[in-house]
Formats: C-alpha cells, sequence, structure tokens
C-alpha cells in the first residue's frame, strides 16, 4: 500500500502520525481514503493540496497514477507569481 | 472502475531526449515587438469604448475603522454622476471561510470594504462619471463616518499577545492553540532530528533577519473598461495576468454566469505575480451595471502601492550547523510572514524553500501567516522563496567566513542533487543545482580582482515552477501559415517562443505563425501565468497541439497515397514516406496539403488541453561586486552575473531577459525598496519618488548563463525561468556587503542609514 | 467647467483641441486625441513612461497642461517612425529584445532619440543618466542600454 507522508503541520489532525498508509491507485483516490482514514484531514485537503509522488510535483490532477511502492508527500498547494 | 480505465494524466510528458533543434533555441525577432516600439499595442488604459463612463475609487485613509454611516447621495446628485457602488452592489452569497479556503470572500472583501476599513487604501465606494475629473470630483462628496480601531501593521506586533485583532475566526485548524487571532495559517515541515544534528557541529550560527514589504513594481497600473448589461451579459478587457481566473471572479462576485462574461487581456505592462489577482474589474462591472453603459477604471500610481499586492513582510529565526569541513550537520527556520489584512501570506513556500538547495539529514522549519493593517499581499515572482534565501543563505556565508571555507566549494559539497531528499519531503529528479555552482566557479567573474573597498557575495535560489490547466488550438490556414492561440498572457516575449515550438513541430518558418492570446469565448479554460509555467505548459501543450496538426496532415497525405497513416512521416514540413515499403512518393510540403484541405476533409487544426505536471524545479546561482561607500553608507552593484539552470532555452534572448530583470527586482529589493509605514498605520511612500525601483544609472551590466539541464517532464526538457532569478540576489548582496565592508546586515533593504548604523558599531567595538 | 481652445503641432500635424484647463497633456494626447503610445505608469513625473518632446524638450506629459501645448511642437511615439521605416532606436529595440512587456518603451525610445540628437556618440554612462528618469520594471535595463549604444553607432555610420 502507498504510504504518505503528512507534513508535519497536518500531523496533529491525524492522531499524530507521520505516515499513513492508505489505498489506492491514483492521486485522487489516495486523497479521499485519507479523509476516510483521518477525517481531520478534510480541511486542509479541500483548501487544496499538492502532492508529490516519487519526486514529481502534482500540483492538481487527481487522475495521476499511483504506485503500490510509490513515495508520497502532501505539500501546501503550489501557486507562483 | 476497472483499472485499464486508468490512464496517466493527459500532458505528462517525457523528455523526448537531446536532439537537433531547427528553430528551438534561435533569437527571432518577437512578433509584438512592431506594435510595441511604434506605440501602437493596446495596455490596459489603452481601449475605448462608445458612451464611455470614468470611474474612479473612494479609499479609506484610516489602517483600521469601523465604517459607521456611508452616504453617497451628495455624489449621485452631482452634475454628469452616472452609478455610485458601495459593498451592497455585489454579490451576498459569497461566503466567508477560515484561512484561505474562502479566497473569494476574502478578494471580495479586499475590493470593497464591508463592515470595516482594514488598511490605508481599503476601497469603501466607488463612483462612475462622464468625465475623469467629474469622477473624482464626486468621491470628495461621498460622506463616510468612521470609529478608528487600534491598528497593526508590524508582523511581530501583531502575534503579540493584545495585538488588535484584524478579523476573529480567520485562523483555519492548522494554527496550534493559543496563538493570537491574527496567527491564521500554520506550517511546519522537516525531517531527521535537528538537535541531535547541531550536537556533530563545529559551528553552529543562529540569527534573527527581517525583510520588508516590497512591491512587484510593474509600471502599467491596472486598469480595465468592462460593460454589463441587466441581462447578465458582459464584456470585459483587461490588464492581467490570467483573464479566465478575472472571468471567474468577476462571475461569482457579481452573481453571474462565468460563460456570460468574456473576458479580453490586453497587452499587459508587467504582473510579476502582482497581476494574479483582481482588484478593480468586479467594480467596473458593478458600475456598468448599475449605469447601464461601458465603464472605464484605472489606477493612479497611489492605489497601486496603497491597495494592490505587496509582497509579504517577513521575520525569521534561522540556526544552521556546520563541521570543519563544510559540511552542514543541521538547519532550522522559523518564518513569521504578514499578508496584510487577510490570511495568504506564502509562509509555507518560504519554509518549503527555504533549505531546499542542500541534502540535510537535519532540517525542519516552521512558518506563520500572520495578518495585520497592510494591504492584501499578492504573488511577487517565486513568492516566498526570497526572503528566505536572504535569511539562509547569509547564514550559511557567515558560517564559511568564519570556517575558512569558499563559499561555492561549501555550497557544492552540500548542494542537492538527483536522489537527494528535498527539505520540503519528496526525493529530487534529476535538477542542475550542482551546474549552476560549477558554471558560477568556472565564471571569470569569480575569479577577478576585486578593487579595494568591494567585496564579492554568491547566492543559491530555488523555486518549485508550476504546471496548471492549460487550453491551446492551433489552425491552419489555405496557404500554409498557422495560427496559435494560447490562453495565457504574453508578460515577456512568450508568443515568439510559442511560435518557435509550433515553427518546429510543423517544420515552417517561424514567420509564418501568429500566435495570440485568445480571450475567454475563443479557447477552453486556462490557468493565470505564474509560476513560470507558460513557455513549460503553454509550450507543451503549443507542441501537442502541432502534433494533432501534424498527425492530421499525415493522414491526409496518407489519404492521396492510398497507404497507411503509419507509414507517413513528418520531416521538415513534408509529409513523406517513412520507408521503401510505404511506396515512392515525392514528399507533400504542408502548403500543398492545406491548399486542398476544404476538398480532402475540411479545415486542418490541432488542439491539447491538459493540466500538464511535470514543471521541473528551478536553481540559480548568482555572483555580485558591490562597493560600499563608507562615508556615505551607499552600496553600488558594481559587477553582477546569474548563473541559472533554464531546463532548455527555447528563446534564449528571453530567457537572459527574464534572469536581468529578475536579478533587478532582487536588487531593488536587497538595497532600496521598503514599505514605510507611520505611525498612523499610514503608507508613507506611494510613489516612485519615495518608493525608489532601480534606476539604469543604478545598475551594472547583468551577464547571464544558461545552464540547460534538461527538465524531465518536457518533451524539449523545458523548465520555466521566470521566478528563481530573484532569489539570490537578496543575500547575494548582503553577502557582498559584508565582504566589502565587514559589516552583516540582518534587515532589509539595506539603506545607507542602516549601513552606517552597522559601520559605526564596528567602530565602537574595535 | 468652460474648455480652452488649443492649437499645437504634434508629429508634424496641426491639431486643435478643446480641454478643461486641469486636463494634462497626457491625458489630452490619449483621450480627446488617441495618441495612446504615451503611457501614464505615474502621473507624478517619476516613471517616464510619458515622455514627449516639447519644442524639441524632453518633457512628461503627465506634469504639463494640455493648455500649455498652444503654439508649441510636440513628439511623440507615434511621430518616431517615418512612414514605414522604423527608426534605427526602433529596429535596434526589437533585435535586441530591449523590451519585454513593452509598457516602458514609448517614453525610452522618446528619450533615447533625444538623446542622440543632442549626443550622437554617449557612453554607456550618459546613456545610463540620461535614462535615469525612464523606469523599466522587466528588463534590467541591460538589452535596453546595449540597443540605444548599437542603434546610436549605427546612427554615426550612416551619416
Ligand atoms: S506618467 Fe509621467 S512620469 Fe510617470
Ligand atoms: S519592458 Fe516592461 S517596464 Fe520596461
Amino acid at each position: 500500500m502507498p504510504e504518505v507522508h503528512l507534513w508535519s503541520g497536518l500531523r496533529a489532525l491525524a492522531g499524530g502520525r507521520e505516515v499513513v498508509e492508505v489505498e489506492g491507485r491514483t492521486v485522487g483516490e489516495i486523497l479521499d481514503a485519507l479523509v476516510a482514514a483521518c477525517p481531520g484531514l478534510k480541511e486542509p485537503i479541500e483548501a487544496g493540496v499538492s502532492v508529490a509522488v516519487d519526486g514529481r510535483i502534482i500540483a492538481s490532477a487527481r487522475n495521476e497514477p499511483v504506485n503500490p511502492d510509490s513515495e508520497i508527500y502532501l505539500l501546501q498547494r503550489l501557486r507562483g507569481g | 472502475m476497472a483499472l485499464d480505465e486508468y490512464r496517466p494524466q493527459e500532458g505528462d510528458e517525457a523528455y523526448e531526449g537531446p536532439r537537433e533543434f531547427r528553430q528551438v533555441g534561435t533569437r527571432p525577432d518577437r512578433p509584438d515587438g512592431f506594435d510595441k516600439v511604434t506605440g501602437r499595442a493596446r495596455f490596459g488604459a489603452d481601449m475605448y469604448a462608445p458612451g464611455m463612463l470614468h470611474a474612479a475609487i473612494l479609499r479609506s485613509p484610516h489602517a483600521h475603522a469601523r465604517i459607521v454611516r456611508l452616504d453617497t447621495s451628495k455624489a449621485e446628485a452631482l452634475e454628469g454622476v452616472k452609478a455610485v457602488v458601495t459593498r451592497a452592489d455585489f454579490s451576498k452569497n459569497v461566503i466567508f471561510a477560515p484561512g484561505t479556503v474562502g479566497e473569494f470572500w476574502n478578494i471580495l472583501e479586499n475590493i470593497m470594504a464591508g463592515e470595516k476599513a482594514l488598511y490605508d487604501g481599503h476601497a469603501v465606494a466607488a463612483v462612475a462619471a462622464t468625465t475623469p475629473l467629474i469622477a473624482r470630483d464626486a468621491l470628495k462628496l461621498i460622506e463616510v463616518e468612521y470609529e478608528i480601531l487600534p491598528h497593526v501593521t508590524d508582523v511581530d506586533e501583531a502575534m503579540k499577545p493584545g495585538a488588535p485583532v484584524i478579523r476573529e475566526g480567520a485562523a483555519d485548524r492548522s494554527v496550534p492553540e493559543g496563538m493570537h487571532p491574527n496567527v491564521v495559517r500554520y506550517h511546519e515541515s522537516g525531517h531527521g532530528d535537528v538537535e541531535a544534528g547541531f550536537a556533530e557541529a563545529d559551528l553552529v550560527i543562529e540569527d534573527h533577519f527581517t525583510t520588508e514589504a516590497t512591491h512587484q513594481g510593474y509600471i502599467e497600473p491596472h486598469a480595465c473598461l468592462g460593460t454589463l448589461g441587466a441581462d447578465g451579459k458582459g464584456e470585459l478587457w483587461c490588464c492581467t495576468q490570467g483573464h479566465w481566473y478575472v472571468q471567474k471572479v468577476c462571475a461569482a462576485l457579481l452573481d453571474l454566469e462565468t460563460a456570460n462574461l468574456r473576458v479580453t487581456a490586453s497587452e499587459i505592462g508587467g504582473g510579476f505575480g502582482g497581476k494574479t489577482t483582481v482588484f478593480i474589474e468586479p467594480v467596473a462591472l458593478a458600475l456598468s451595471r448599475k449605469a447601464g453603459r461601458p465603464v472605464k477604471l484605472v489606477m493612479s500610481r497611489a492605489e497601486v502601492f496603497r491597495a494592490t499586492g505587496p509582497t509579504a513582510s517577513a521575520s525569521m529565526d534561522i540556526r544552521i550547523g556546520m563541521k570543519k569541513d563544510g559540511t552542514i550537520t543541521a538547519a532550522q527556520g522559523t518564518f513569521r510572514l504578514q499578508g496584510g489584512a487577510f490570511p495568504g501570506a506564502p509562509m509555507e513556500f518560504t519554509a518549503m524553500c527555504a533549505f531546499a538547495c542542500y541534502d540535510l539529514r537535519h532540517v525542519r522549519q516552521v512558518g506563520y501567516d500572520v495578518m495585520t493593517n497592510r494591504p492584501k499581499q499578492a504573488a511577487y515572482r517565486a513568492p516566498g522563496s526570497p526572503m528566505a534565501a536572504f535569511a539562509v543563505e547569509s547564514v550559511i556565508d557567515e558560517l564559511c567566513n568564519r570556517l575558512g571555507l569558499d563559499p561555492i566549494e561549501v555550497r557544492l559539497k552540500n548542494a542537492a542533487r538527483e536522489g537527494t531528499k528535498a527539505s520540503y519531503g519528496p526525493t529530487y529528479p534529476r535538477i542542475g543545482l550542482v551546474e549552476t555552482l560549477e558554471a558560477a566557479r568556472a565564471h571569470p567573474h569569480y575569479a577577478a580582482p576585486l578593487k579595494p573597498g568591494q567585496g564579492r557575495g554568491i547566492s543559491c535560489g530555488f523555486w518549485f515552477n508550476y504546471g496548471g490547466e492549460t487550453s491551446v488550438s492551433l489552425a491552419l490556414s489555405e496557404d500554409g501559415s498557422a495560427q496559435v492561440m494560447v490562453g495565457t498572457p504574453d508578460i515577456g516575449g512568450s508568443r515568439a517562443s510559442m511560435a518557435l515550438m509550433a515553427a518546429e513541430v510543423l517544420g515552417i518558418p517561424y514567420e509564418n505563425i501568429r500566435v495570440t492570446v485568445a480571450d475567454t469565448g475563443s479557447l477552453g479554460y486556462n490557468e493565470i501565468s505564474h509560476g513560470s509555467r507558460v513557455t513549460y505548459a503553454s509550450g507543451l501543450a503549443t507542441i501537442k497541439a502541432a502534433r494533432d496538426a501534424v498527425r492530421k496532415l499525415r493522414q491526409r497525405a496518407a489519404d492521396k497515397w492510398g497507404i497507411d497513416v503509419e507509414a507517413v512521416d513528418w520531416v521538415d514540413g513534408c509529409a513523406v514516406p517513412s520507408g521503401p515499403n510505404a511506396g515512392d512518393f515525392d514528399p507533400l510540403p504542408l502548403a500543398e496539403i492545406t491548399k486542398t484541405m476544404g476538398a480532402t476533409g475540411g479545415p486542418i487544426s490541432g488542439h491539447f488541453e491538459a493540466t500538464p505536471e511535470g514543471a521541473g524545479v528551478s536553481f540559480a546561482t548568482h555572483i555580485v561586486d558591490a562597493e560600499v561607500d563608507r562615508e556615505t553608507g551607499k552600496t553600488r552593484v558594481v559587477r553582477y552575473t546569474v548563473v541559472q539552470d533554464a531546463g532548455k532555452a527555447i528563446h534564449p534572448t528571453y530567457v537572459e531577459g527574464q534572469f536581468q530583470g529578475g536579478a533587478a527586482q532582487g536588487i531593488g529589493w536587497a538595497l532600496n525598496e521598503e514599505y514605510i509605514y507611520g505611525e498612523d498605520g499610514r503608507l508613507q511612500n506611494p510613489g516612485f519618488l519615495d518608493y525608489r525601483i532601480p534606476v539604469a544609472s543604478d545598475l551594472p551590466m547583468i551577464d547571464t548563463v544558461i545552464v540547460e539541464v534538461p527538465n524531465p517532464g518536457h518533451p524539449f526538457g523545458v523548465r520555466g525561468v521566470g521566478e528563481t532569478s530573484i532569489c539570490p540576489p537578496l543575500a547575494a548582496i548582503a553577502n557582498a556587503v559584508s565582504n566589502a565592508a565587514g559589516v552583516r546586515l540582518r534587515d532589509l533593504p539595506m539603506r545607507p542609514s542602516r549601513i552606517l548604523d552597522e559601520l559605526e558599531k564596528q567602530r565602537d567595538d574595535a | 467647467m468652460t474648455k480652452i481652445h488649443v492649437t499645437a503641432r504634434i508629429n508634424g500635424d496641426e491639431v486643435e483641441f478643446l480641454c478643461d484647463p486641469r486636463e494634462t497633456m497626457l491625458d489630452v494626447l490619449r483621450d480627446r486625441l488617441g495618441l495612446i503610445g504615451a503611457k501614464e505608469g505615474c502621473g507624478t513625473g517619476d516613471c517616464g513612461a510619458c515622455s514627449i518632446t516639447l519644442d524639441g524638450r524632453l518633457v512628461c506629459s503627465c506634469l504639463m497642461l494640455g493648455v500649455e501645448a498652444e503654439g508649441r511642437e510636440i513628439g511623440t511615439v507615434e511621430g518616431i517612425a517615418e512612414g514605414e521605416n522604423l527608426h534605427p532606436l526602433q529596429r535596434k529595440f526589437i533585435e535586441h529584445a530591449a523590451l519585454q512587456c513593452g509598457f516602458c518603451t514609448p517614453g525610452i525610445l522618446v528619450a533615447a532619440k533625444n538623446l542622440l540628437e543632442r549626443n550622437p556618440d554617449p557612453s554607456e554612462e550618459e546613456v545610463r543618466y540620461w535614462l535615469a528618469g525612464n523606469l523599466c520594471r522587466c528588463t534590467g535595463y541591460d538589452k535596453i542600454i546595449r540597443a540605444v549604444l548599437d542603434a546610436a553607432a549605427e546612427m554615426r555610420e550612416a551619416s
């Protein structure tokens, strides 16, 4: 199962966990599964997060594929100037 | 859903490897050059409509005040006034929410005050009249009774117990218990055990840094011309970095159907992030709806300074440990950013970018987003990153100095590279920091002798870059020329880059391609031109749209020849049989195919829509020589070199232009530019005379070195280049000043008075 | 308020207009005469985007009243090219990519042309100081200075 790393600010909302294992084949499924596993994450995820999958930063697309052994990090939603 | 229904996101393109380009990498003249040197180009304020009215906005003179009474009747009665609007004329359906979730509410509250004026310059009412002079006269007839409230404009003050509360309930749930209500968002990230890391260090330096708010300083003030009928249909012309976003925001704030508002982006006189949001467009439309006539609204320069986005100001604590051999053992940073009277200061980017250049086992960063009585901050070139680079790269320089180490060698030793776990979490793919450092080390500038009184500084910088929603259409004409419609406003010559990429794929001359920035009614959704995304994302979409057209061209040739389309290749602008087995046919040029396209299956165009997610991160290393006048405290930049990774430079001249422009803005931030607030909370310097951006006589030539480490996420290897160049200058100059005068400036800007103070302390210590 | 009748020569053409005594020359050019080449970047004489020539002298049109144009000769960016032939400065600006957004460009071209009329062989420093009143936020000035020096060299060769 993919492991999702939370930035430390999120950990309080996920029962202190730094890494959450959830089932999912796309970024969108992973995010939905995260909210199901840790309802506290609903608000920040809805506010917008970016996701790094194996080092590639996915700014917004939910249909990006994820492998069972992918390294996944939640990041705050990116934007620029 | 069955597994086979999943497919990778459209627009995820892998780098296709090195190749010989015919057009990409050349430096043709830009397509809009002629219009811009003859005065024909039309910017935001250059549009006129029959029956047009002129608008003006009344702004609060107070930093924080309750609006007790607002009476517009006298203004409405003035001859020539056709409409007056206040907050009551905007949607009641825009919902408040904490943090940045309620961004539309934040925008509405910012462009027209509700119950309180939240900063000096906050809009409270607007007028449309037959002439600009009448509109301005009418503002004086609007009566506003204010109850003045205590205010706060400094980030550290705003966090203290007892500081005036800007807005209760604005904090989201990331904020730890017990913080002041002005702290509205919180960020924490990192890995390892920093205390263990510091214990391994031979030298640990901990320091406090501040940077003031600076303005993007585009020379063109915000301007628009809007028409909105009582039938809910409208047209809007405006200078913006993203007209689809303007469309969306205006529709929400005025209860319109999005598609009924067509927005056209004018030529844009600079943006740098400051035109990624909305300030005046809904106001012009609301006035137009009320008056039944087109309304033009143009900001004055003072309004631009008082009420549009400066960047956030920052207060930062940095702690870094280093071994005698230059290895960084641990790094820690706390970043407090104020972004005005609304949530949204980019503290998470400050935190995430701070140590992104280095390979660190132990790193930790904390960020606070703080509200004050200042204008709502807006993005400014790599938002949040330059201040972090200033603080972090200053401390690294100080460590190098005290340990007697070369600043480039130390950075190389610790540099992030492919496989490094980034300070913000994930593992880096192929990146180009090491290459920029090596190129800087090899540059003659780094070895050039310095004159007495001069010092040399170097600094690195980082920015993420961005992809975003993108649509491009390409239509072929009968004569074989091509029109490309993109949706990202051209802020620095991007039309030339798009034409080069289309020409490369189609195999026709650059001159035969015209690139237009389409209006919202002519193309699918496009996100704002921000995050250095244009050459990357619109470029990728242009390549794909051109390939879509090429596929159709090949099909026409296949039909003509009676062979399979797979047996047709596209080479140098011609369809050719793919090999001896495909048949023996003469190459069929593009213009031959388009000449008869109407009769062979209809018009040929190519399209592409996607959200490309392969924007590669970008790094830069800058070298600067500065001279400090010990009498006056004035710092002069005498030589400057930018080295940056562009992935692949499509139009190298415009890449250089981005490098130079970013460096110049960074120099201004470092030395001169700052928002100055008085005791009364009013902005003291809302004009170019007192808010001094660099002028031609302040700067030397700015040398550039384009490093090309291909982005794995773009077919040609492109990385965005627009933003990273503003990150290193702040620290590079501070480091140069330190080496020139022996004083370390920890507060920006390094204005002469601050340098003199430090020099005095130096004398006292001696 | 009663308007005042003004006659002036602009880019060689005789022009008549009515204007409010409070109106600036910049507003008259743009809003009354349709000459939108001059830009308003500040309205206070600090940015140079509104640069024009008044009887051959470089001025900020935002600091001049429309009524002051009476009987005077005015030059704007629209008058720099001769028909379809661009002035060498204009060509060099395109060639050197001396503009990014191009908003400062009209003012800088008017100012640079005025410099080269006075001093056909300026040093880099002289160009930098002459253009110090023309703000450009996009380019860092590097390519602007090169374009002006290159145009000056070409014009010297041609004459
Ligand atoms: S608009 Fe006249 S100097 Fe700026
Ligand atoms: S090119 Fe944009 S201000 Fe000069």
